[in-house]
This record gives structure tokens, C-alpha cells and sequence, in this order.
């Protein structure tokens, strides 16, 4: 019997209080007929199954009823819930896409074995706090740190010309990894086998892994490709095997590795930077007892090379920390901005819902009187509070996923992860919990509270009850809280902004427009030699000088901004060696004349390199006013001598200085060395692959014209990269347009939803006020002061929210000072405009309460008490 | 006014409990015995399905709980009784001409009822 009633719990209490005794009598008289065992068990069976069947189906019916009644409340008051469905959306989307990818990018464990033990290790230079490492000082640190499990070099910049297997010339970025890498990241091959130590081996025959993507791309994902042959610039690699798709190490682009191989005359230069070393600490090991460990051993190497390892040390760092601060700063402002959208989205969902229950206190008295249960009336309202959510979330979800692509491009590409392709779970549900707690707690207990105070009181014509003191100063803390978010965002958007135009006004140094730049990576060792390259460079650039609009064309080592890297010591000037520690370093680029006039980058002394600095001339150079201003700062630098990449060159011209690291950093003085004279099989890593037009005649004629060009000089000439010298300078500015773009839609989302908050606010308190306003009015206030009333409420819980929005925005400018270039978070511009916004909104929600508070006519509203 | 075609055709448990309650007002337990007892006790109608059904039905106008009560011996203070009301008998009026249509239409065509 006591089983029987415990069942009954499942129906729907509405339900159980109606007929529950009646079940009960008939189940007891049922029972009663029951003598056997057997029997008593399959009645037992049959009693269960009907209670579970038909609670089911009772519960079903209410549920179906409620979403009946739901829809007919939407239909009644679309603008309520389209506000309410897009508040919710809007919340759990930019918080799910934004913490999905902060999450990916500075949270996460990368994805490899014991990764929370891997790290990267650089050599450290006054000025320069991560340089890669030279082989013989990474050969010696493997051999003496005793931190580690193993120790691994890596270089990326590996690009290669893949021909053959009856497609187009392709060019593929890759990577060139010793043995230790893969085991020590825990990667295994999806087919064929990995490196052996003995690949390393200066002179091993080529050998390639494949990634996923080109191993589908190129061998259609056949299992047989592994052991064929690949064709690579000149050189045959035979494919060993293929890495699994996840694999994106050490960075998103790479599509194929192959052994790193360290000639031995490498290992006697200990200042040339090229490795990148990561390790893995032993379990034991802290990362700074491996700090401490380097430095002792760089120490020591100091000692033993006095010269070339002066003031040298090692920075040691986890793999996951090799986010770039700017891009981390970027995140975590987003990051912020979303936290604003919810709390805003929260708050204006909770006023949405407060303001409905104190409207609906009249239909629910009605209910409750005809006899509704207060349960079931509870129940109702939670339904409808969970539709809105749910729908609300499933449009978030939506914009969520659309939004993805956008913020991908915030992610570094410096780190060995892939993009994210799918949202947060975790993320989701808790904004949805958040919201829809916020939904039942605003939509539900008001309602709550209503009937269970005044059941009758409710149904009394102007009844005023629990209208006025806590819960409208609830409701102003909550529209005080809309308006300081908006005014952080307001103010966070407008500093980016300033600092991306003071960024963007930044002058490179030279003129993007109307400059087309590609690359013709330059296949080995068909153009080993110094000469086939100029064969090539001639036969190519004399046509494309001639096209119809060209103005000059040329080839440099890389084109600025694209590689940041390539700097070189200057080993000594004037003759005189520079003392250890106190060499100063520059940027090396071989080019062809016409380079400056193409860029235009201005000649302010003597000449540019020319086609007679051939390699039996003696060798020249021409450098930047930043390098004269270092050694003769007063002096007529023509004709001056320095010692740099293995030569003696003389200085023939000067340019001025352009910015080589990117916009928003200071470059090394750049020096560059004609053409002509890249030593023949050495340094090829320098030599000119970057194609850069200045032309005044349509990109996509001129474009088709140079292709055919190459083509015609070498078929098997890929032509990649295309870009305007625009865009190259643009992509600099990349993430933090993007993230401005989010966060300005942010800032103007919040501000209209602090506008509807306010506006609710005062239109709820003015009619509620009716007949008070009325009375004043009749008793000779004048509009005057009826529209200050108004005006005033609305301008003091504006003003506090500024105030407080103000306080936070400026600390919050205090900590994203490393991604504002040099723009104060004090920035008056801003604040004004900031305030002046709020100041608008504010305005904006008063008016139209306050309107309809003067054009009240007091003969009415005194009638309707 | 309620659209009788639109209970049609009746469920066979809300076609039972009416055709229970043409005999009277009933309590729950009646109707179930009754229905089990008209048809041979191919019917039984759970506890849980016929208080679902009630309830529907009491929404819908059909039935309607019974105020008056049989005579005092006979009666239990705790139970309830139903009755059938107007639309009640007019929707099951209706869902009869409806069936005896049909079985006409079938007859007309030469089909013959199985012998019982």
C-alpha cells in the first residue's frame, strides 16, 4: 500500500491531489481479489507499468498545454519575447564562441603526450630575450643539461617546390625535424614509421613524412603512397610514412616534415641562429630547476667562447606559454567583453521577466481565484521560462558557430595547435544554466510572491501592492549595472580603435600602393648556382618591366613583414673588430636594382646596388640611416667598410629605414647586398624569391602576364603567395581589427540593451504612477516639473552607472595598456565620446516615458482609481 | 458552441466510459466493472487510464462530477460520481450515426456481419 502511494508521486501533484485517494481505493479493492503469489507478482507488474505509462501521458498532456499557452504568450507579446529569445541568444553565443577559443588557445593542454613537461628552450642576448639557438651551443646543451628526458631542433621555414605526379608546380611549407621531435611530442604515424637517428646524418638519402592534408591532396589518401618517391625541388624524397590529421606541429600551415641535418661546418658556427629547440623535463624536474641548470651551462659556454657566446644565456619556457603576449592580451579582452554581455544579458533578462510578473500579477490572482493550483500555475511558468531559454540558447548556439571563423583569426599561428572547430560544451551549459536560473528566478518567484500574498487583494481595480520601493530599486540596481557594462565596453572599443589608427598611421617606410608582391620559391639545386639564378631573375623581370603599366619590378631575399627574421652581426667596421656583447646587428636581404624605386624608399645618399656589383666586383652594400646613424653619426658614411656575412662590403648607398618586424615593432638597420653577389651554394636561404611590381594597370591583366612570364622561363615554376604589398601591411592589423569588430558589436548591443532597460524602467514607474502624476497635475504642478521627475530618476541611475563604468574601464585600459600602442586608458577623447553615448541613451529611454507622463490628463487618470 | 465532429471519431476508452455512464452516475470503480462485465471482460480499463481519461473528459465537457448522491446506504462519503451531460449524449449520438453509417456503407457492398 505504501509502495502503491509512493508510485503515485509520479503523477503530476495537481493530478495526484484530484484523484490520488480514488486510485488508491480501487487499487486496494483489486488487491484484496489477490490471493497467489504468482499472481500478486505480475499484478504487482501490471499496477507499476499503469502508473509509469500514465503519469508519462499525464505529465505530457500539461506539458503540451503549457507550450500551447506559451505560444499563444509570444504571439501576444512578439516584442517581449523576441527581446527576452535575443538577450538569452546573445548571451550564451558570444560567451560560448569567445571562451572556446580563449579556451583552445591559452587554456587547453596542448595536445601531446605529458605536455604539461615539454618545453622551448632559446638562447638569450641582451635585447633579444628568445633567439633560436646555434647547432654547436644546442649540441652542447644535449650534451651536458641533465633536466630533460631528451632534447629536440626543429626549424620551420622550410619551403619546397613540390613538381610531378601529373599536378601543378605547388609550393608546401614544412619543417625539418631531428629524430627526438616526433617521440618527444608522443606522435606516432598513421602509416609507415618516423625518423631514425640515422636520417639525421649529413648526406642520409631524403626521406619525407606526410601530413594528412597532403598525403589526401596529393596521393588521394592511397595507404601505397608510403614508400614512393616525391619530387621536391630537384631532390627525391622517398615518402616513409604519414602523421595523423591532428598533428599540426610546429605550427597550423606545416604539410610535410623531413630530417633536420646539421652539416659539420654548421657545428663551428656558434652565432648562427637558426634551431628551435624544444625539451622535455625529467617527471622530477621543475622548469626552474632546468632554468637554473641553463644558465649554469651558459655560463659555461660563455667562458669556454668568450667571442661568440658573450652575454649569451638561455630563456626556458613551456611550449604552452609561447603565446605572444599581444595576442594573449587581445583574448583575454574579449574574453572580458563577453563576461560584460552576459552579466548585461542576465540583468536585462531578469528586468524583462521582473517586469512581466508585476504585469501579470492580475491574470494569476484571476487564475488562482477560478481555481487554478498554485503548483501547476508554478509549473506553467517555469515552462515558459525554460521555452525562452532553450530557444534563446539554440539561436546562441547558432550565432556562436557562425562566429567561429571570425575569432579563428585571433588564434597565434605560432602555436602547434589546430583551429577550433567545435564549441565549448562545458561553456554552453554554463551560460544556459546562468540564464536560465536568472530566467526562473526573475520570471518565477515574483509571480510566486504575488499570489501567495494577495490571492484576492490582486483583483482589486488600481491595486498598487509590491509595486513601489524594493522592487523598483532592484530594478534600477539592475539598469545601473546595463549601463556601467556598456560604458567599460563603450570605452575598451573606443581605446582599440585609437590604437589601431595610431597603428595604422605608423609609416612603414615605404608605399604599399599600387605594388603587387608573389613568391617564386627558387627549386634546389636546379638554382644552386649564383648564375642560373640570374639567368633566371633576367629573364624573368626584363619582360615584366616592359608590360603595359608597370612602372619597375624586382626581387628581394623576403619581403618585410612576411619574414621578420634574417638578422646577421656585424663583425667588424672600419677595420676594427666589435668587442664581445657590443656588436651590433642588421637585417640582411640580397636584392635587385630597382628595389627602392619599386617600394619607394627614398635614396638620401649615393646609389642603389646595379647589375655591375657582379661576384668578381668587390663587394658593396647599401644600408639604412639607422646603421650610419650607429658608427658615423656625423661622418660621410660612401665609401666606409664593414665586415659582415663573411665579407668585407663597402658601403655605396644609403636608404632610409623601413620597418622590417611588423608596424608596431622597432627593426634592426637593414643592410642590402646586390644581387649578384650571393656567394655560389651558399647562404641559398637568402637568395631573392620574393617578386615585387609596381604597376599602375589592372592586378588581375598584369598578374595573368607575369605568370605566363615564369611559365615560359620555368614550367615548373610555382607562383604562390600573390599579395598587394596592401594587404601584406593590413594583415598586421589583422587581429586586432577583428577583435575591435567583436567588441564594438558588443558595446553597441549592450548600450541598446541598457536603452530598452531603461526605458522599461521608467515606462513601468509612470504608469504605475498614473494616477499620482494625475493628482499632481490637477493640484497645479506644471509639465515642467512632472517631466523633470521623470527626467531626473532616469538621469541618477544613468549617471552612478557611467560613473562606476568609468572607474572600471580605466582599470581595465591599465591592464590592456601592452595592446593600446601608447594610447592612454585616460584618453579624453574617448571618455567624452563614451559618456556622450551613454548620455544619448540615456536621453533616448527617458523620452518617451517622460512624454507620455506629461500628456497625462488628470481628469482621467484620477477617474480610473 | 462546440463542434460535435470534432471529438470524432471517439477513443474506444472514452466510447466505454460513456456508454458506462448512460446507465446512470457512477463512481470509478463502477464504470470499470461495468465496462469489464459488458464486454465479457475484454475491456479492463487500469485505474491510471480511466482517472487520465476522466480528467480529459471533464475538460472537454463531456462528463461532469455529480453532485447528487445515490440513496445514503448505498453510498461511500468519500467517492466520486460522474454523470454524462448534454454534449456528452449528443457526441456519443453522434459517433453511433457515424458507426451505423459505416456499417452501412459496408453492408451495401455486400459484407455481412460474422455470425456471433
Amino acid at each position: 500500500m505504501r509502495i502503491y502511494k509512493a508510485l503515485l508521486r509520479l503523477y503530476p501533484s495537481s493530478f495526484r491531489e484530484e484523484y490520488g485517494e480514488e486510485l488508491l481505493r480501487i487499487f486496494e479493492q483489486d488487491r484484496r481479489k489477490i490471493s497467489s503469489f504468482p499472481a500478486l507478482l505480475i499484478f504487482w507488474i501490471r499496477e507499476f507499468l499503469d502508473v509509469l505509462y500514465n503519469a508519462g501521458r499525464v505529465h505530457w498532456d500539461i506539458l503540451l498545454k503549457d507550450l500551447i499557452f506559451c505560444r499563444r504568450t509570444i504571439i501576444r507579446t512578439p516584442g517581449f519575447a523576441a527581446t527576452a529569445i535575443l538577450v538569452t541568444a546573445l548571451g550564451i553565443g558570444a560567451n560560448t564562441a569567445v571562451f572556446s577559443v580563449v579556451n583552445h588557445v591559452l587554456i587547453r593542454p596542448l595536445p601531446y603526450k605529458d605536455s604539461e613537461r615539454i618545453v622551448r628552450i632559446w638562447e638569450k642576448q641582451p635585447n633579444y630575450s628568445r633567439l633560436e639557438v646555434s647547432p654547436p651551443n644546442y649540441r652542447d646543451w644535449q650534451r651536458q643539461a641533465r633536466s630533460f628526458e631528451s632534447m629536440a631542433a626543429y626549424n620551420n621555414m622550410v619551403s619546397l617546390n613540390l613538381v610531378g605526379n601529373g599536378l601543378a608546380p605547388e609550393r608546401v611549407e614544412g619543417a625539418a625535424l631531428t629524430a627526438g621531435v616526433l617521440p618527444l611530442l608522443g606522435i606516432r604515424p598513421l602509416l609507415g614509421r618516423l625518423f631514425t637517428q640515422d636520417e639525421d646524418r649529413y648526406g642520409a638519402p631524403g626521406t619525407v613524412l606526410l601530413s594528412y592534408g597532403l598525403w589526401k591532396s596529393r596521393f588521394g589518401g592511397d595507404p601505397r603512397a608510403v614508400g614512393k618517391q616525391l619530387r621536391f625541388d630537384d631532390e627525391n624524397f622517398s615518402i616513409i610514412g604519414v602523421l595523423p590529421a591532428n598533428v599540426f606541429f610546429p605550427n597550423r600551415e606545416n604539410q610535410f616534415w623531413i630530417p633536420l641535418r646539421i652539416s659539420p661546418s654548421n657545428y663551428e658556427e656558434r652565432d648562427n641562429y637558426y634551431l628551435k629547440v624544444i625539451a622535455k623535463l625529467k617527471p622530477e624536474v621543475t622548469i626552474d630547476q632546468a632554468r637554473s641548470e641553463m644558465a649554469a651551462i651558459a655560463q659555461q659556454l660563455e667562458r669556454e667562447y668568450p667571442k661568440e657566446d658573450a652575454k649569451t644565456g638561455a630563456t626556458v619556457e613551456m611550449l604552452r606559454d609561447g603565446v605572444p603576449e599581444q595576442a594573449r592580451m587581445l583574448l583575454i579582452a574579449l574574453l572580458g567583453a563577453s563576461v560584460c554581455v552576459l552579466l548585461i544579458a542576465c540583468t536585462n533578462l531578469a528586468n524583462l521577466f521582473l517586469v512581466r510578473a508585476m504585469g501579470r500579477q492580475k491574470e494569476l490572482a484571476v487564475r488562482t481565484a477560478l481555481g487554478a493550483g498554485r503548483q501547476r500555475l508554478i509549473r506553467q511558468l517555469l515552462t515558459e521560462s525554460l521555452v525562452f531559454a532553450v530557444l534563446g540558447g539554440v539561436f546562441g548556439v547558432a550565432m556562436a558557430h557562425g562566429s567561429l571563423p571570425l575569432l579563428t583569426r585571433l588564434i597565434p599561428e605560432t602555436l602547434p595547435i589546430g583551429q577550433p572547430t567545435v564549441l565549448d560544451v562545458r561553456v554552453l551549459v554554463f551560460a544556459s544554466i546562468l540564464l536560465i536560473l536568472t530566467a526562473v528566478l526573475s520570471g518565477v518567484i515574483p509571480s510566486l510572491r504575488t499570489f501567495s500574498n494577495m490571492d484576492v487583494s490582486g483583483l482589486h481595480e488600481g491595486s498598487r501592492s509590491g509595486v513601489g520601493g524594493r522592487r523598483e530599486r532592484l530594478r534600477s540596481a539592475l539598469v545601473f549595472g546595463e549601463i556601467a557594462a556598456s560604458v567599460v565596453l563603450l570605452i575598451a572599443s573606443g581605446l582599440l580603435i585609437r590604437a589601431l589608427w595610431r597603428v595604422q598611421a605608423i609609416d612603414p617606410g615605404f608605399k604599399t600602393e599600387n605594388v603587387l608582391t608573389m613568391q617564386t620559391p627558387l627549386a634546389m639545386p636546379k638554382y644552386q648556382n649564383t648564375m642560373a639564378r640570374i639567368d633566371f631573375y633576367t629573364r624573368v623581370l626584363d619582360p615584366i618591366r616592359s608590360l603595359p603599366g608597370v612602372h619597375s619590378a624586382a626581387y628581394i631575399s623576403f619581403l618585410p613583414m612576411v619574414m621578420r627574421g634574417g638578422i646577421w652581426p656585424i663583425d667588424s667596421v672600419d677595420g676594427i673588430i666589435s668587442r664581445p656583447g657590443e656588436s651590433l646587428t642588421a637585417s640582411l636581404r640580397y636584392i635587385t636594382p630597382g628595389f627602392f624605386d619599386t617600394l619607394r624608399i627614398p635614396l638620401r645618399q649615393g646609389r642603389d646596388v646595379s647589375e655591375s656589383d657582379t661576384g668578381d666586383a668587390q663587394p658593396v652594400a647599401v644600408v639604412s640611416e639607422s646603421f650610419v646613424h650607429r658608427y658615423w653619426p656625423n661622418e660621410n658614411p660612401i665609401g666606409r667598410r664593414f665586415t659582415f656575412a663573411f665579407n668585407d662590403r663597402t658601403i655605396v648607398g644609403v636608404v632610409a629605414d623601413i620597418r622590417v618586424r611588423g608596424l608596431e615593432r622597432s627593426s634592426e638597420p637593414q643592410v642590402y647586398l646586390p644581387y649578384r653577389q650571393v656567394p655560389d651554394g651558399a647562404i641559398i636561404f637568402y637568395a631573392p624569391r620574393a617578386l615585387v611590381i609596381r604597376s599602375s594597370s589592372d592586378t588581375v591583366i598584369t598578374l595573368n602576364s607575369v605568370r605566363k612570364i615564369i611559365q615560359k622561363v620555368d614550367p615548373e615554376m610555382p607562383v604562390s603567395d600573390v599579395l598587394s604589398l596592401r594587404d601584406v601591411v593590413d594583415s598586421e592589423t589583422t587581429a586586432r581589427r577583428t577583435q575591435i569588430r567583436v567588441i564594438i558589436a558588443f558595446a553597441s548591443l549592450s548600450l541598446l540593451l541598457a536603452g530598452i532597460g531603461l526605458h522599461g524602467l521608467l515606462a513601468f514607474a509612470v504608469s504605475q504612477r498614473t494616477t499620482e502624476i494625475g493628482l499632481r497635475l490637477a493640484l497645479g504642478a506644471r509639465t515642467k516639473d512632472i517631466l523633470r521627475v521623470v527626467l531626473q530618476r532616469g538621469l541618477q541611475v544613468a549617471a552612478l552607472g557611467t560613473f562606476f563604468g568609468l572607474l572600471i574601464a580605466y582599470v581595465a585600459g591599465r591592464f590592456l595598456q601592452a595592446v593600446l600602442a601608447g594610447v592612454r586608458p585616460s584618453d579624453p577623447l574617448t571618455l567624452t565620446l563614451a559618456c556622450a553615448l551613454a548620455l544619448f541613451t540615456t536621453i533616448s529611454g527617458c523620452l518617451a516615458p517622460a512624454l507620455r507622463a506629461m500628456r497625462i490628463d488628470p481628469a482621467t487618470a484620477i477617474r480610473t482609481e | 458552441m462546440t463542434d460535435i465532429e470534432s471529438f470524432l471519431p471517439l477513443q474506444s476508452g472514452t466510447f466505454h466510459i460513456l456508454t458506462a455512464l448512460g446507465g446512470g452516475e457512477r463512481h470509478g470503480y463502477a464504470i470499470i466493472q461495468d465496462i469489464a462485465v459488458r464486454t465479457g471482460g475484454k475491456v479492463k480499463l487500469s485505474a491510471g487510464t480511466l482517472y487520465r481519461s476522466i480528467q480529459r473528459m471533464l475538460e472537454q465537457g463531456l462528463i461532469v462530477e455529480s453532485r447528487r448522491r445515490p440513496t445514503a446506504e448505498l453510498d461511500d462519503e468519500r467517492r466520486r460520481y460522474y454523470r454524462i451531460t448534454e454534449l456528452g449524449s449528443r457526441v456519443m449520438r453522434a459517433e453511433l450515426r457515424r458507426l451505423s453509417q459505416l456499417i452501412q456503407l459496408a453492408r451495401a457492398k455486400g459484407f455481412a456481419p460474422e455470425s456471433i
